[in-house]
């Protein structure tokens, strides 16, 4: 059955072939090809493991933006509320204050209103004395004309005078 | 007792191209002699799955009943112990009958007109197709593994992405969970033996092509060179476990050694072998057959012939659709049985626990 025995020439030759193939192929083909894949494992990898570490580096500041955030939002309520309080107290304080200073000046006010009524009862009085005494110095000026009535009215004020 | 078995598996596989062959009249020789000689399936079939020293494309038939054969005659190289190396076209021999001191028998074998017994390192058809696929593979991985040079680890495109899933698969998938941290130093011959195998599987399907992996001398060579590394790359364990296997009785020994030395290092490559060489060849037969049966019956009426002709087509086509298949599965086959066989002999493992072997263990 010349199907079934090997041929030495044909087992040659397979076997030189193959060798062949084989040792061009480690050397120019496997080795290359095993190698990149290799280094394109290890990058997909190390960048895999990289995109990891930013994603929890961006979920980290994300939570810390947020912490951020709501502690500005509170201190901005309580910043508000602050002002709030202050404004109030201003307001009540602007109010104490310019009621007292209303008060005073009403105060000043009256009293300069009462120092000028007695300054102008003062005049008012001197000037009615005047207007008496020349009035009374008219009239006596008038009436003691002779020297009956100046001895008269001497009389008079001297009663009078002694009587107070 | 090689031959034997060989012989009963192949048995079913060979009755119908033995049986055709029984009356051998070459449709070479019988070219001449002219124009009613008889289709013969079992010369056909026989004609085309053996080597042979001319690389057949087609024949004409001239109006005048003579041939013209569309034919490359290829180089003779034979030796003869004594008389040295004689190295010439086989047109030359094919011609005259004899040249040389060599001459062809009735089956177109080269024989020595004196009888000698002599060596043929021929580069016959099977030998010219090896070198062609030797081009091809060299041509092919080595413009993938330039590609991987120059773009580096950028996404791989085209033929380089359809290696790549092979190349990656057999690593992952085949020489890794088998050898572990041996994988490295076996993985280029796995990948060359998948990839050599697979080529010439495929090669052998078109038409005009020789069949090499369907030839057994191909086949031998390469579960050769998984028997020396099974043997080179084989541990103290190995052979241990095989001439004292643990907690075996004493009275067991003379029937269990010789099976297992048989089973682990002769039958394994053995069946390597056989498994390819079988395969490839029973598909070529089969669609062969179906060829012929066209022929066969064309010769009893013209309407037998185009009724046979549908029906071995489509069968032929079904056929070799599987037999597609069939290139990639029995080259993977090969490849991790062979890594698996590899696995098998170097494996080290402790006695300290009862018997896990460190790779599936299987029997085949």
């Amino acid at each position: 059955m010349q199907l079934l025995q090997p041929g030495l020439g044909l087992m040659f030759w397979t076997l030189v072939v193959f060798l062949i193939v084989l040792f061009i192929l480690r050397r120019y083909a496997w080795r290359p090809i095993l190698q990149a894949l290799d280094q394109r494992q290890a990058a997909i990898d190390e960048a895999l493991k990289a995109a990891e570490r930013t994603r929890q580096e961006m979920a980290n500041l994300k939570s810390e933006h947020e912490a951020l955030l709501q502690q500005a939002r509170q201190e901005r309520i309580a910043i508000l509320g602050e002002a709030n309080r202050a404004k109030e107290r201003i307001i009540a304080e602007a109010r104490e204050k310019a009621a007292a200073e209303a008060a005073r000046l009403m105060e000043e006010a009256r009293r300069d209103i009462e120092n000028r009524k007695m300054e102008a009862l003062v005049d008012l009085k001197n000037q009615i004395g005047n207007m008496v005494v020349d009035v009374a110095e008219k009239v006596l000026r008038h009436q003691l004309a002779n020297r009956e009535e100046q001895e008269e009215l001497i009389r008079k004020l001297t009663a009078e005078l002694t009587r107070n | 007792m090689c031959k034997c078995a060989l012989v009963v598996l192949l048995f079913p596989l060979l009755s119908l191209g033995a049986g055709g062959n029984a009356a051998p009249v070459s449709s070479d020789q019988a070219a001449p002699a002219g124009k009613d000689k008889k289709f013969n399936a079992g010369d056909m079939i026989m004609h085309h799955i053996t080597d042979s020293h001319e690389w057949h494309f087609l024949t004409i038939k001239k109006k005048d009943g003579s041939e013209w054969h569309a034919t490359i005659y290829l180089p003779v190289i034979l030796y003869t112990p004594g008389e040295g190396w004689s190295a010439f076209s086989y047109h030359k021999l094919h011609k005259a009958g004899s040249y040389k001191g060599y001459a062809l028998d009735s089956h177109h074998k080269i024989i020595r007109t004196d009888g000698k017994h002599f060596y043929d390192f021929s580069l016959t058809k099977n030998v010219a197709q090896l070198l062609l696929s030797m081009v091809l593979m060299i041509a092919l991985f080595v413009s993938v593994a330039r590609r991987y040079q120059r773009q580096g680890i950028a996404a791989p495109r085209g033929l380089q992405a359809a290696v790549e899933v092979i190349i990656v698969f057999i690593r992952d998938q085949v020489a890794r969970p088998l050898l572990g941290h041996r994988a490295d130093r076996y993985l280029p011959y796995l990948l060359t033996l998948f990839f050599f195998i697979w080529i010439n599987n495929l090669l052998g399907l078109l038409p005009g092509a020789a069949n090499v992996t369907g030839n057994i001398s191909v086949t031998a060579t390469l579960a050769l060179l998984t028997f020396i590394l099974m043997m080179t790359g084989s541990k103290r364990d190995f052979w241990l476990h095989m001439f004292s296997p643990p907690g075996v009785p004493a009275a067991v020994l003379p029937i269990l050694v010789p099976i297992e030395f048989l089973s682990n290092v002769v039958l394994k490559p053995f069946a390597l072998l056989i498994r390819l060489f079988a395969n490839m060849l029973a598909g070529h037969l089969i669609i062969l057959s179906f060829m012929s049966i066209i022929f066969l019956f064309a010769a009893m009426s013209l309407a037998a012939g185009i009724g046979a002709s549908i029906f071995s087509v489509a069968f032929s086509v079904f056929v070799y659709l599987l037999e597609l298949l069939v290139a990639v599965l029995q080259a993977y086959i090969f490849t991790i049985l062979s890594a698996l066989f590899i696995s098998e002999t170097g494996a080290t493992h402790s006695h300290d626990h009862e018997h896990v072997p460190a790779t599936v263990e299987t029997k085949h």
